[in-house]
């Protein structure tokens, strides 16, 4: 047995992952809190294996313009970790850092990109720090890679990534909101295959 | 005239006055043929150069260069066009993120634009126009009846080819 294709995880194993998902976003929520000084709040985290196509339908249709930062995991687990930013949740992260106001993505200059980054690096350090002292594996990540986009071109990264071994992704969907404003964004982690098996003996669950 | 969606890893063709879309190329390639006498047109997304990528065969042959150029040419032919007359117009093959060392991706849109020229070259069909590379996401508009690739980027405006 063993996983060997998304379609063998069960409902236990979509638990698990769900939990991973929350744990790690509730920690990056509170390190984006202390950072922004404002209320972040998550909801529990959707767990999909999904056709590409479908998950940028699922964010609001192909051409929706995001900023999308990829951090790709090695170690024990391998997989990536993705941030897609939407316009206002961009807005209140460079206001609150920077003091700047976003009407256009275009706007956005050298000193805005890299505080983005450095804000999907710390969060990123925390959600993958979480699931890593729960599941007892050593996770790196490498620094963030930005890029603004159509939401289905940046998406094409890890779907290509992912199309020579299978039709669909997995995906572990965080939701992120500011209590004032009532702002998304999300963050996918797209672990592989091989990876998932691991994370289920690490915790005792049967694969 | 009806707007014909081609999804990822999927072709379809129209004619005359239908207009066939594909959104969001990122790296993989949109790729548009016409026959401008009966005015037959298809469009294919790809996302990967090669079916020998996946040994297992039992993925949709619509998502690699090789194997969906020769099937679009089939359906198109099928519709009433010729070969000898096809002109072909190439979209996308972007690098979205700068830096990715990971193997499997580096440069998979370079190698993408390279799978289509050579599959294109197979099947003796010229490409006429190309807008590949470079780092941003595109849309394609293509109409079978004027033979007009219509792109348009997020971060950069829209143009015909």
């Amino acid at each position: 047995m063993g996983i060997k294709d998304y379609s063998d995880l069960n409902d236990i194993h979509m638990d698990v992952l769900r939990e991973l998902g929350n744990i790690g976003s509730g920690n990056a929520a509170t390190s984006l809190s202390s950072m922004l000084a404002k209320t972040v709040d998550i909801s529990v985290p959707k767990i999909s294996v999904l056709d590409y196509g479908q998950v940028a339908e699922q964010l609001g249709g192909p051409e929706m313009m995001c900023v999308g930062l990829m951090l790709s995991l090695s170690g024990d687990v391998e997989g990536m970790l993705m941030f897609l930013l939407q316009k206002d949740f961009t807005h209140l992260v460079l206001n609150a850092l920077l003091g700047e106001s976003l009407q256009d993505f275009s706007e956005i200059n050298e000193m805005g990109l890299s505080a983005i980054k450095e804000i999907a690096n710390i969060m990123a350090a925390s959600y993958v720090n979480a699931i890593s002292s729960m599941t007892g594996l050593a996770i790196n990540i490498t620094v963030p890679d930005i890029c603004i986009d159509m939401v289905g071109a940046i998406l094409s990264v890890p779907a290509i990534h992912y199309a020579n071994i299978s039709d669909q992704i997995i995906y572990i969907e965080d939701e992120f909101h500011s209590m004032e404003e009532n702002l998304t964004s999300h963050i996918l982690m797209i672990p592989d295959v091989n990876s998932l098996g691991k994370i289920m003996t690490n915790l005792g669950i049967e694969i | 005239m009806s707007n014909i969606v081609v999804g990822i890893s999927d072709l379809n063709i129209g004619k005359g006055s239908d207009v066939l879309v594909t959104y969001a190329l990122g790296s993989c390639i949109g790729i548009c043929i016409v026959d401008p006498v009966t005015k037959v047109g298809g469009l294919s997304h790809i996302m990967l150069p090669s079916s020998t990528l996946n040994p297992q065969g039992n993925i949709n042959p619509m998502r690699f260069a090789d194997t969906a150029i020769p099937m679009l040419l089939r359906k198109m032919e099928a519709a009433g066009a010729l070969r000898i007359r096809m002109k072909a117009k190439i979209a996308g093959g972007a690098q979205m993120f700068s830096a990715i060392g990971n193997g499997s991706l580096a440069n998979i849109g370079a190698r993408n634009v390279e799978a289509v020229k050579s599959a294109l070259a197979k099947e003796r069909i010229p490409i006429i126009a190309e807008d590949t590379g470079k780092n941003y996401g595109r849309t394609v508009h293509f109409s079978p009846g004027d033979g007009v690739m219509h792109i348009v980027s997020a971060n950069k405006g829209k143009w015909d080819w």
